[in-house]
């Protein structure tokens, strides 16, 4: 599947869970602010990207998940730089580097791009072809 | 007045599907405001069952096939109702039929889905009406750690109450 293929589809399952029309879903549109996702929707679309390609998507693989318990990972509503690794580490698709100037848990929603799902979708499936 | 919004369990099959009704009646009294006579346009009284009404019931039906599904252990709270969506309106006398179907479920929570249909008993007839899809979440497992009272708030006597005169027992007890 090319890119774009996978945009195309990424888009579908974003105008289903979130309700809005394919031309607000550009690639550089993020998630909370632009398209007005909450937690809800985040396993929502979670459960859709499975149904359309596929695959199964652990907790914590897509979306970070739990962080806000952990205090070696959260101290006083900001991210650790051990929390800020291991997302790093869970999350390849996602660009940390704007994010890491200010990581206040509660922006972490704004890394969550169109692109990124995309990135997302392309890892998993070209993981699944080469296993 | 009690927020019941289905009226008898007819179906359970656990984990999977349950179909319940609610029989419209005049006796409700928001009917009498929905919608009152309107003098002014010449309009006479129009009582018909609200929507929103209509998918509270459609969330008690799923909610409570949720529910049943870990013994009534997890708090179930409707999260998300991704479609909503009917093409005629229910009146007094006539029975709605919820069927709810378990799409997915796990330990956060849950998606269903589900269709109404309208029994009328003036003509025999059955129709499907519409369709309503929801998403239930288990709070007490909710990512941001906060705690919820130990009782279980969300299923109490009334619930209970339906399930026993339902014929269907409440597991755990």
């Amino acid at each position: 599947m090319t890119r774009d293929e996978i945009f195309e589809k990424v888009q579908e399952v974003l105008v289903d869970a979130l309700g809005v029309d394919d031309d607000e879903v550009t690639p550089d549109a993020k998630l909370t602010s632009d398209l007005g996702a909450e937690s809800i929707d985040f396993l929502d679309i979670s459960f859709k990207l499975e149904q359309e390609f596929g695959f199964k998507i652990a907790q914590g693989e897509l979306f970070p998940d739990g962080a806000a318990q952990n205090p070696e990972f959260v101290q006083d509503g900001k991210i650790t730089d051990k929390g800020l690794a291991e997302m790093k580490a869970k999350m390849p698709h996602a660009d940390f580097s704007d994010f890491e100037k200010d990581p206040q848990l509660a922006k972490v929603g704004q890394v969550f791009t169109v692109d990124v799902l995309v990135n997302f979708v392309e890892r998993k499936l070209n993981q699944t072809a080469n296993a | 007045m009690r927020w019941m919004w289905i009226d008898r369990i007819v179906e359970l099959v656990p984990r999977e599907r349950m179909v319940a009704i609610k029989n419209i009646s005049l006796a409700e009294e928001h009917l009498h405001d929905h919608f009152s006579p309107d003098a002014e346009r010449g309009l006479p009284a129009l009582p018909v069952m609200p929507f929103s009404l209509i998918i509270e019931g459609m969330a008690q039906t799923a909610g409570v096939l949720v529910g049943h599904a870990n013994a009534f252990r997890e708090k179930v709270i409707l999260a998300k109702v991704s479609k909503a969506q009917i093409d005629f309106d229910p009146v007094p006398g006539q029975t709605l039929r919820y069927t709810a179907t378990i799409d997915r479920l796990d330990e956060t929570g849950a998606a269903t889905l589900g269709t109404i249909e309208v029994i009328d008993h003036a003509s025999g007839s059955v129709s499907e009406i519409g369709t309503i899809d929801l998403m239930f979440s288990h709070i007490d497992r909710n990512r941001s750690g906060l705690p919820f009272p130990k009782h279980n708030f969300v299923f109490g006597e009334a619930f209970k109450t339906l399930i026993r005169t339902s014929g269907f027992e409440i597991p755990g007890e």
